[in-house]
């Protein structure tokens, strides 16, 4: 019964995307893209804003509808049309650039309103669950307060957590900490960390280039809708094969270089 | 000698309050102060309205004006979420329908409900059932846009985030999107009562038995047996303020509330 509470091993997922094909009208943004993540990997998306990382994401778990294209993620295929949008969504959490918690409900309340309206818990078991995770983002002690009474940083916390209580086997992480300031980044990025030490497949958006570095089994860099270069984390940050990956990791990671061209 | 602005801004000050003060002044001097005193502030006289106006009036006032309200709002409701769908087919009945009875005045309505549709389909409904049908589907057409703006005004982001927690879509849109639309709209709703509270008077036109007289009715029954002018329908427009005034100062509560905090 309380599998949800005490299973700090997670049951985790993986993904495979082939030749995605993603175009609002003319405007093809994702340019038939290929990517595997394997149950319990830590994928890691970076890029140019425009790039397509963020539509890619989205289109995992249908918040886009894909052109063309597979998506399969733990068992479902994603691009059927017959496939149980809800059902498959229950297993990929999503955590948004803005954070997106439910300003009407506590803490508490938006991490069990899906638990037990979608995956009907009680209400005790969800409160459970709830506050498990809310615990494990270090936030156990603001459970009462509304979102309005967080930080940005406790308020992405808490939409970690709310995600984290439909147990789910793949998160989406899509800028996380972009919206943040800077100093409640870390206490984000510390969250995650430790989700992907538990074992969790993780697709994350992001800038931050350290946190890749050092959490991300392989680093993914797209650049106008296509997948330029891929691999280990150290490879594709540290020493970059393509000039495209290069010339971007140059001027995210040295504050100081100024592009005139700009 | 020239003035500085601030000396020029008090006597315009001034100048505005005399030319006010003026104005009261000749009103009061023009008008026929014994006549009124006999045919519109003849208090005297109306003590026979008590307290019937004030049990069955006013009771009635409000029964009528809540009906009508529940009708709209669940009509309102129903249309908003129509005009938002993605089916063309609902947007266009929704628009119709809105643009239809916000563009026709309610005592047409009245008069369709209360006489049309006894002689179309041979039945005689009660008076309550046309009131709260008239004035539901009138109501129902300014909440409709009322609602739909509403939840248009809740970020897409609260639909996104509730879709991707495996709710379907109106769960979604019940559990998170409703409940944030509501708070939005509860000032605009509040002053939608009141135009209801008045709208109900429009029932004068059908005939109605004593027990179902609401407010104006009173009054105007007053002015042909009560010999004090038009003093009864001061008494029933002051009962309307006893309402609708209370209902403004909780509108702006409401509005004063959400402009605090998001909750």
């Amino acid at each position: 019964m309380n599998d949800a509470v005490h299973s700090t091993t997670v049951h985790a997922a993986g993904v495979d995307i082939s030749d995605l094909r993603k175009s609002y009208g003319s405007n093809e943004v994702l340019k038939g893209i290929s990517l595997n993540v394997k149950p319990g990997e830590v994928v890691c998306l970076i890029g140019p804003s425009g790039s397509g990382k963020s539509t890619l994401l989205r289109c995992v778990n249908l918040l886009e509808q894909p052109n063309q294209g597979s998506i399969q993620v733990g068992g479902f295929e994603a691009t059927d049309p017959d496939v149980d949008i809800d059902k498959m969504r229950r297993k990929v959490g999503m955590v948004f650039q803005q954070f997106n918690l439910f300003p009407h409900l506590n803490a508490l309340r938006n991490c069990s309103i899906a638990q037990t309206k979608v995956l009907k818990r009680s209400q005790a078991e969800a409160d459970k669950v709830s506050m498990h995770n809310l615990e494990r983002v270090g936030l156990g002690h603001l459970a009462e307060r509304f979102p309005d009474q967080l930080s940005g940083g406790q308020q992405q916390r808490v939409a970690i957590a709310r995600a984290l209580s439909m147990n789910p086997e793949l998160m989406l992480f899509d800028e996380p900490t972009s919206a943040l300031d800077p100093e409640t980044v870390g206490d984000v990025l510390s969250v995650m960390r430790n989700l992907a030490k538990e074992g969790m497949t993780m697709l994350v958006v992001t800038h931050e280039m350290a946190f890749a570095r050092e959490v991300a089994d392989r680093v993914v860099f797209m650049d106008g809708g296509v997948v330029v270069e891929e691999g280990v984390a150290e490879q594709v940050i540290g020493s970059p094969a393509q000039p495209r990956t290069k010339e971007f990791l140059r001027r995210v990671l040295d504050p100081t270089h100024i592009n005139i061209e700009d | 000698m020239a003035m500085t602005a601030r000396q020029r801004a008090r006597v315009s000050l001034y100048v505005q309050a005399g030319i006010f003060v003026v104005a009261i002044a000749a009103l009061i001097l023009a008008t026929d102060w014994k006549t009124m005193a006999t045919n519109v502030f003849n208090f005297g006289k109306i003590g026979p309205m008590f307290p019937d106006i004030f049990l069955v009036g006013l009771k009635n006032t409000l029964i009528y004006t809540f009906l009508g309200f529940v009708v709209g709002l669940s009509g309102g409701l129903l249309l908003a979420l129509m005009k938002l769908s993605s089916f063309p087919l609902y947007r266009w009945i929704a628009t119709g329908y809105i643009e239809f009875f916000r563009g026709i005045p309610a005592l047409l309505v009245f008069i369709a409900f209360g006489y049309g549709v006894p002689l179309a389909f041979g039945v005689q409904w009660n008076v309550t059932i046309i009131v709260m049908i008239s004035l539901g589907i009138v109501a129902s057409a300014y909440i409709a846009e009322t609602l739909r703006a509403g939840l248009q005004a809740v970020p897409k982001g609260q639909l996104e985030a509730a879709r991707s927690l495996g709710m379907p879509q109106w769960r979604a849109m019940v559990t998170i999107v409703i409940p944030q639309a509501f708070k939005i709209v509860l000032p605009p709703l509040t002053n939608e009562v009141i135009l209801l509270t008045k709208d109900s008077s429009l029932i004068y036109v059908l005939g109605l038995t004593a027990s179902q007289y609401e407010l104006t009715k009173f009054g105007r029954d007053g002015i042909s047996s009560l010999g004090a002018g038009l003093t009864p329908l001061l008494v029933a427009g002051a009962f309307y303020l006893v309402v609708t005034i209370p209902l403004s100062l909780l509108a702006r509560k409401f509005e004063s509330r959400s402009a605090r905090t998001k909750r």
